[in-house]
This record gives C-alpha cells, sequence and structure tokens, in this order.
C-alpha cells in the first residue's frame, strides 16, 4: 500500500482539495494520501470531497508545532510558516459506481435542457 | 413617495402633521399585525430584521434573567442570534451559557439534540429559525415548540426568510422578521411579542414601539412595508407556485452539471432558494463572472466573505465550502423576465464553470 504526502499549507480553498484530487488521480485504490492544509475551508471541504468521491477518510487533526516548544517564544520571535495546521489521511477506495462524474451526469444534463 | 410626503411627521407630537403620521403608522402595524396572524399592540416595527432577532432574544433572557442565562439555538440561526449568543458566554466566561444544536445533512435541527440542550438547567431561551434564508430547509416548529413548551422555555423564531414566501409560523413565543421578505424596504424590521410571553427589554423604560425599542421608526418605511404585504398576499400563492417551478427547473439543471452538492432539503424548503456547490471552483470566481454576464447571486464560500470564514450553515450540514452558489428568486414584481433569464442561466452555468476550472487546472479531475 503506497503512502503519498500532499502538502497544501497556504493555500487557499479550492487549491487544497484540487491538489488532492489531483494526487488521488494518478493513484490506485488503498492509497493513503496525507493532505496538510492551513486553509480553514479545508476543514469541511476534504471531508465534504471524500464523501462526494466515495474515499475514506480515516483522520483529522490539528498540528501545532508551536505547542511542541516547551518554553512560550517571545512574541518577537520568528515563528514558523505554518504554526498550525490540520492533517488529513484519506485512504482511496477504488471507483465505484458512487463516484461521481463523468457519463451518467451528463446525459442527466442533457435531458434537462 | 406619497408615503414620505404624508409621513414625514413625528407621530408622537400633537400637531396635525403628528397626528396624520401618528394614524398612518397605526395603519401599517394594523395590515402587518393582521397578516402576522397577531394583535397591533403585539407587533412593534424596528430598525432591520437582524435588530429584531436580537431585540427578540435579549428581551427573553432579561425576562428571564432569574431562573439563568442559557441560550439554546441550531447552529444554522442568523448570526444575529449565533455572534450574540457567543458573546454571552464569552463575557460570563461560561461556555455553556450557549448550545448550539447541531443539524443534519439537510440542514434540519436533531430534535432530541435540541430537547436535552433545551433540558438543561438554567436554559432560558431556544431558537430555532422557520426556515434557512441560506440552503432554504425548513425546521419542524410544531416540534421545536412542542417540546419548549413542556420545559417552560420561551421558542424565538426568526422567520427572516419565509415571510411572506411560506405560510406565517404559527408555533412560537417570540418572532421575528425582515421586510425584505416580502418585498418591502429594507430597513424594517418587524418583532411579534404575544401579551402570552413574558418579554422585557434590558435597558431604561422607553415609550416607542410598546417599549421595545429605543429606536422611532420611519413612518414611510413602515407603510412602504404594509403596502408590500398587502401585494405579497394577494400574488403569494401564485408566486410560491411559480417559484418552486423555476427551482425545481434550476435544480434538475445543476444536479446534472459535474461534481455538484446540492445542499438543502430538496421537498421541505423554501419555494425560492438553491444552492449548490461544485467541486474544484472558487465561488468568488463563479460568483464575479456571473455578475459579469449579469446574474446577482450570493455565495457562502470563505473567499467571498469579509471574514474569510466559509459559511457556518454549509458548515453544520457538512457541506462543500468551496464553489458554493446561491440563488435567491426575486418575487415577480421585481422580476417581471425571471422565466427566460433563468433560462439564459441555465443555459450559461456549464461554460462559466469549465472556465473556472480550466484555469485551476482542475477539469480532467
Amino acid at each position: 500500500m503506497s503512502q503519498i504526502q500532499v502538502d497544501a499549507r497556504g493555500l487557499r480553498c479550492p487549491l487544497p482539495v484540487i491538489r488532492l484530487a489531483a494526487a488521488a488521480q494518478e493513484s490506485a485504490a488503498g492509497t493513503v494520501i496525507t493532505v496538510l492544509a492551513t486553509d480553514s475551508a479545508a476543514r469541511h471541504d476534504i471531508p465534504a470531497w471524500c464523501r462526494m468521491r466515495n474515499h475514506e477518510l480515516r483522520e483529522v487533526s490539528e498540528v501545532s508545532e508551536v505547542s511542541e516548544v516547551t518554553e512560550a517564544p517571545p512574541t518577537d520571535a520568528p515563528l514558523p510558516d505554518h504554526p498550525t495546521y490540520l492533517r488529513f489521511v484519506v485512504v482511496l477506495r477504488p471507483h465505484g459506481p458512487n463516484a461521481s462524474g463523468g457519463g451518467t451526469s451528463r446525459a442527466r444534463w442533457s435531458r434537462a435542457t | 413617495m406619497t408615503a414620505i410626503e404624508a409621513g414625514w411627521a413625528d407621530p408622537r407630537r400633537l400637531y396635525a402633521e403628528g397626528r396624520a403620521a401618528r394614524t398612518l403608522l397605526d395603519q401599517a402595524r394594523e395590515v402587518i399585525a393582521d397578516g402576522l396572524g397577531v394583535r397591533p399592540p403585539e407587533v412593534s416595527f424596528m430598525p432591520g430584521g437582524p435588530a429584531a432577532v436580537r431585540a427578540g432574544l435579549e428581551g427573553l433572557l432579561y425576562a428571564g434573567r432569574r431562573r439563568g442565562a442559557r441560550i439554546v439555538a441550531t447552529a444554522v440561526e442568523h448570526s444575529a442570534i449565533l455572534t450574540t449568543g457567543r458573546y454571552y458566554a464569552a463575557q460570563a466566561e461560561d461556555p455553556s451559557w450557549f448550545a448550539e444544536v447541531p443539524v443534519d445533512g439537510v440542514g434540519r435541527v436533531d430534535l432530541s439534540a435540541l430537547e436535552q440542550a433545551a433540558a438543561v438547567p438554567r436554559t432560558v431561551v431556544a431558537a430555532v429559525q422557520s426556515a434557512n434564508g441560506e440552503i432554504g430547509t425548513r425546521q419542524p416548529l410544531d416540534r421545536a415548540h412542542e417540546l419548549c413548551l413542556a420545559r417552560g422555555i420561551p421558542l424565538l423564531v426568526d422567520a427572516m426568510a419565509s415571510l411572506g414566501r411560506d405560510p406565517t409560523p404559527s408555533h412560537f413565543d417570540v418572532m421575528a422578521g425582515d421586510a425584505r421578505s416580502w418585498g418591502g424596504p429594507p430597513g424594517l424590521g418587524v418583532l411579534v411579542v404575544p401579551e402570552r410571553t413574558r418579554w422585557r427589554r434590558p435597558g431604561p423604560v422607553s415609550e416607542i414601539e410598546h417599549g421595545r425599542t429605543d429606536v422611532d421608526p420611519v413612518v414611510a418605511i413602515a407603510l412602504a412595508a404594509a403596502e408590500a404585504w398587502h401585494q405579497n398576499e394577494a400574488t403569494r400563492l401564485d408566486e410560491a407556485t411559480r417559484s418552486l417551478a423555476i427551482i425545481e427547473r434550476l435544480r434538475a439543471a445543476v444536479g446534472g452539471l459535474r461534481d455538484v452538492d446540492v445542499v438543502g432539503d430538496p421537498e421541505d424548503c423554501l419555494p425560492h432558494v438553491l444552492t449548490f456547490s461544485l467541486l474544484y471552483v472558487d465561488g468568488e470566481a463563479l460568483a464575479t463572472e456571473l455578475d459579469r454576464r449579469g446574474y446577482a447571486v450570493g455565495s457562502g464560500s470563505a473567499c467571498n466573505s469579509s471574514t474569510l470564514q466559509a459559511s457556518h450553515v454549509l458548515a453544520a450540514t457538512g457541506a462543500l465550502t468551496h464553489g458554493n452558489i446561491r440563488i435567491t428568486l426575486p418575487l415577480q414584481a421585481i422580476a417581471p423576465n425571471l422565466d427566460s433569464d433563468v433560462d439564459r442561466f441555465i443555459a450559461e452555468l456549464p461554460a462559466a464553470v469549465a472556465a473556472i476550472r480550466s484555469h485551476l487546472g482542475a477539469s480532467g479531475l
């Protein structure tokens, strides 16, 4: 089972989800993708992407690099680039009938017009 | 214009112009009260819908101050409720003073969670909206009111999204609305406090609007709101049927787009609201592109808000928050060409979406 990391820290929505989707497209079912993101919308949108594309969201956690420092730094000390960020662990499922996109939706669209 | 000419004077003065303004204000109140199914003294005009909602909440809190100060509200309430609740909890340095009750995937309140939250001692008010203005989902006010009544907790109903579009709520202890929802002017809120409800405005005693505000209503705006209610009442059923048909047409078209998350309850919802989110689309870019093509749509995406936070309603329902578009249909009186505008919108939307996806390098994902 392969593992990939997508570092989307510093990117604004919808880019973190686009990076995740691009990584997923090139990966086989069972691949574990870890996504790091600082954009607040990622908290909602990566779980929503997993639901819409029928992939498993195994874990969501908030990582704080500041908390690992034992002594509080003075306020004017340089902070790490991303002192806190979100970490998502996504496990790709095979593209089943629930995966959206492509043929059927297009057909529904043509009928609606 | 006539309203401004006739109602310019101070309705509290005793000269002829003042008395004329008072008469007009009373007439406006009678029209609105009659439409809402309550008595005129139970209706107060406030400076806007959110101000009415906040005043409704604060008066219930103050009236219940000897029993406690805990507020219970659904997670999809208007920010007038949520920010006020969070403010009081922060002031008290006790997060339990404000409880947000979760909603399901379509944005409907979890009634058993509401019941549990309302059962916590020192709870003095529960806030449940009639329907959500962002995603259209209606709330089960009858059952919410029943479980609040059983615990002696007053139910505050924010009807800002539904008045004039949906039947007027009858299950509430205090109700607030906004004249804009029935096609009235901005700057007029309505606060309904039935006689049976224990409600008291904090602060010094006021003689304005039955003591429920210290801001005099603008008579001309109140008159315009009453006139709009008259017009709206006459066409409400036709309007709802027509809006619903257009929304269904839009829902079918939008549902056929690739990678779309249509938000809210598709059945039990307001007849004029449709919200959807598109994967790999920047909500601000899409709203701007649609604006360029002549469509004024809303967006709950983070990039479209001043705070850079995604809409709390989308977040609470677990919906995709990026690429979000909210369509609120105007009333027929305001948009006579709505049907053909919607046809054009349906025809243009796929290209606008495809252009943004391709710009973001997300076409084949």
